[in-house]
């Protein structure tokens, strides 16, 4: 699992990356997941439904992300624009 | 694994370039083929509306159709339309503000991505969050209409017909908060 977030003049950086599977990587990945909620970025994970359609599923929380997930996007918190 | 130190001090089109070209890899690779065809090609991704209550079930099962959609655009507001009509409904506006102060823009297809993701996500919660204006307040509704009908000629010219899914029928517009 890749934990992605977009950044003004960068695009997408890479905040961690680890395997679920493994409990010292989960747990790291869980920190960082944490951070950057806690730094009050949104979160969304990219998936593709049964017809192959993408789609997106918020999260609020690392248990809420599919253990099979291969990718977790952080992005700014939408605020009210002009 | 330390997270890399962004400086955007000071605009630099270079980085820019670079920045929206990764952001432009990114939503390729998160929208379906057909939405990224739409961007590239039109400037535009439409997304249908997903504020599904009782009611509109109810009138999905009589027959009724009375669906909506948006259009995306980089640094603009959100547009809700109908599309049976192109009827405009209003102009969502949100910011995906970066940076220390939440200044900083996003490179225009992370704002993209970034609008797709809350509203397939979340619809609720992004329109919850939104500044809600009438049609026209920043976005040129004669515009709009023409991107409509730009998506409408796209469309035949491929071959494709929209394919509205059965839970895009509003029971009420706008959208609420409201658990359904």
């Amino acid at each position: 699992m890749r934990l992605l977030a977009m950044r003004s003049g960068h695009g997408e950086v890479l905040i961690a990356e680890g395997n679920v599977d493994v409990p010292q990587e989960e747990r790291e990945l869980i920190a960082a997941f944490r951070a950057q909620l806690d730094a009050g970025m949104w979160a969304a994970v990219p998936l593709s439904d049964r017809l192959g359609q993408r789609e997106a599923q918020f999260v609020r929380s690392f248990e809420e992300i599919p253990r099979d997930a291969e990718r977790v996007i952080f992005f700014p918190r939408a605020a009210g624009g002009g | 694994m330390p997270e890399p130190r962004v400086s955007v001090g000071h605009y630099d089109p270079v980085r820019e370039r670079r920045a929206e070209l990764r952001a432009q890899a990114l939503l390729r690779s998160c929208v379906n083929p057909e939405e990224w065809a739409m961007y590239s090609q039109l400037g535009l991704i439409r997304v249908w509306g997903r504020a599904v209550g009782h009611a509109a079930r109810v009138a999905l099962d009589g027959g009724a159709v009375a669906l909506y959609a948006y259009l995306i655009y980089p640094y603009r507001p959100i547009v809700a339309y109908v599309p049976d009509s192109t009827r405009l409904l209003g102009e969502y506006c949100v910011a995906f503000g970066d940076g220390e102060r939440g200044t900083d823009r996003l490179p225009p297809s992370d704002d993209v991505l970034a609008k797709w993701l809350a509203l397939i996500g979340d619809e609720r919660r992004l329109i919850a969050t939104a500044n809600v204006h009438p049609a026209g307040r920043q976005l040129d509704p004669v515009r709009v209409r023409r991107d409509l009908a730009a998506l409408a000629a796209w469309e035949r010219g491929r071959g494709t017909r929209p394919q509205w899914p059965p839970g895009s029928l509003p029971d009420r517009w706008p959208p609420t908060t409201d658990s359904t």
